[in-house]
């Protein structure tokens, strides 16, 4: 119904400026990963030579690793969290539910940076915990591991991602159609199996969409571990800034980012495939 | 049913005590009397915000800030709209893969987007400065312009657009007095959102950025470099200012405002960090 120039006149110009300021972005990645560097320049000679170093030095596999496990830890604490809070604000505030709910999504808007530092504030050896914990008696001498630790990033991760995966569960309970729980009711259903049958698997498909953002998003991140997480808590995205910063070495760099960039397109794209058969299933 | 008290409403009470200790903290240290950490605070001040009012390092970057969110949020709109009408009612070969494209930068870490657009303008000889930074979030944000604008071409009335056609007007006129108006309401929240997350925005603009800093980066070079309770208060001030941007956001959201919709996309607006 569309002329061929309204097509053209919407399709072409983004087009044009996302080719030209993603794609091609995206294509120097690539290419940069397969480039070497000599005497402290860029050559363009191709060569596998960089992988080959991810893959036979241990520490690039080890940060890796640990990254994944932070990620790991920080998806699994953001949905203890989140999904028993939707469930609490979809199901049982009525009045409040408008509330609460903003009240979730407010954090979102203080600054990233200030949030994380924040923690450093509550976390420090002479900071709030640990000074209440000494006041209180529980311990004579500040715990050490509370800042620049992994437990550190872990905790920070959490609090800043644990909204996002709130927000598609919480997006799913509302889904779900009150006459079916109604219906369940009336049949004489407990509480529990109406939250085994109907309750737990609609709201899957948001868990794994909360599930992929929370991983994806603290896997990738940088400035966490560099403000909180000390010699121990470093990330792949660190060892990215320090191979383009200080240690001028961006064809590795680039080889750890492409290797991230696939990590993330493949889980994003497995994850949507897993959320569309889980509504087909419950359909 | 009453609500009861339950394991469930404790659990929601310790996730926003959780989710609130920091930004209490924050504006708690703000008015310290000490500029060391420790706790309790010593004595109250509002030293720190006066000292705010004369650091020129920082009302420059927040200035820089400012100039570059603006610029994003023009050439976000600017792209992200046809973009958006594009994917929604245009029939095109690999359609599919320019979505996955422009929808990318969404959920792939700053860091990715950020070092590839440096490798960009370092092999093309472009000078860092604002300017690319600006580009870099314009670009990386089009996405959130085109999942917002979807969504309120998801919820207008096509018949309308349709009936203008049929009626012999032209499809620029369509646009001007069917489309545009209708959709006025979610350009508008885009625009919001845009602004505000290029304000935070600090993985992209690590890489992208020259010899002038935006607010986010000055932060961090003195987060870096020891405890500053200046950070603090401009952190409480930029709360302020986030809270009234969000208290407006959700106004205009209001008309056609319903729970699901409302979840719905805000689960896809993320801060682009």
């Amino acid at each position: 119904m569309y002329s061929r120039a309204y097509g053209r006149l919407t399709a072409v110009p983004p087009l044009a400026w996302v080719t030209l300021f993603l794609f091609l972005p995206y294509a120097f990645l690539f290419c940069f990963s397969f480039w070497e560097i000599r005497a402290q320049t860029i050559v363009h000679n191709w060569t596998f030579d960089n992988y080959r170093q991810l893959l036979h030095n241990r520490v690039y596999l080890d940060v890796l690793l640990r990254s994944a496990r932070i990620a790991a830890g920080v998806t699994l604490l953001a949905l203890a969290l989140g999904f028993p809070l939707a469930y609490f604000v979809s199901f049982r505030a009525s009045r409040h539910k408008d509330l609460l709910y903003q009240l979730v999504v407010i954090p979102l808007w203080v600054s990233y940076l200030v949030r994380a530092y924040a923690w450093k504030t509550i976390l420090g050896s002479d900071g709030v915990l640990n000074t209440l914990l000494m006041y209180g008696g529980v311990v004579h001498h500040p715990l050490s591991f509370l800042l620049y630790s992994p437990f550190a990033v872990t905790l920070t991760l959490t609090h800043i991602y644990t909204p996002f995966a709130f927000l598609p569960i919480y997006a799913s309970l509302e889904q779900i159609p009150r006459s079916l729980i109604e219906a369940a009711e009336d049949l004489g259903a407990s509480r529990l199996r109406i939250f085994r049958t109907i309750v737990f698997p609609l709201a899957l498909p948001g868990m794994v969409a909360g599930a992929t953002f929370a991983f994806v998003l603290s896997l990738g991140d940088f400035l966490a571990p560099l403000l909180i997480g000390g010699p121990n808590g470093v990330m792949i995205s660190n060892l990215v800034v320090s191979l383009f910063g200080a240690a001028y070495d961006w064809p590795l760099g680039a080889a750890i980012s492409l290797c991230m960039l696939v990590l993330v397109v493949t889980l994003i794209t497995l994850a949507e495939r897993l959320q569309r058969s889980l509504q087909h299933g419950a359909a | 049913m009453r609500p009861r008290f339950s394991w469930l409403s404790v659990h929601a009470a310790l996730v926003f005590a959780f989710l609130y200790l920091p930004i209490f903290i924050l504006a708690l240290y703000s008015f310290n009397g000490e500029s060391v950490g420790g706790f309790p605070p010593r004595g109250w001040t509002l030293r720190w915000y006066s000292v705010l009012f004369q650091d020129e390092a920082l009302w420059s970057s927040i200035s820089n800030s400012a100039i570059v969110a603006v610029f994003a949020v023009v050439l976000s709109l600017l792209f992200g709209l046809p973009a958006a009408l594009a994917l929604d009612r245009v029939r095109f070969p690999g359609k599919m893969i320019y979505r996955r494209l422009i929808l990318l930068p969404l959920i792939l870490p700053g860091i990715i987007t950020g070092l590839s657009l440096l490798m960009l303008f370092v092999s093309a000889g472009v000078k860092l400065s604002l300017l690319t930074i600006a580009i870099g979030h314009g670009t990386a944000l089009i996405s959130i312009a085109v999942t917002e604008i979807s969504a309120g071409l998801e919820k207008f009335d096509r018949v309308q657009e349709e009936a203008s056609l049929d009626l012999g007007a032209s499809e620029w006129r369509t646009f001007w007095r069917i489309a545009l108006p209708n959709l006025k309401l979610s350009i508008l929240a885009a625009a919001l959102l845009i602004f505000t997350l290029s304000l935070d925005e600090i993985a992209v603009s690590f890489f992208l950025v020259g010899r002038e800093n935006t607010l986010p980066l000055e932060i961090w070079s003195r987060l870096r470099r020891g405890i500053t309770p200046e950070i603090n208060a401009v952190s409480t001030l930029l709360f302020c200012f986030s809270l009234i941007t969000i208290v407006l956001w959700y106004k205009l959201r209001r008309p056609n405002h319903d729970d699901q919709e409302t979840s719905q996309t805000g689960s896809k607006s993320r801060p682009a960090s």
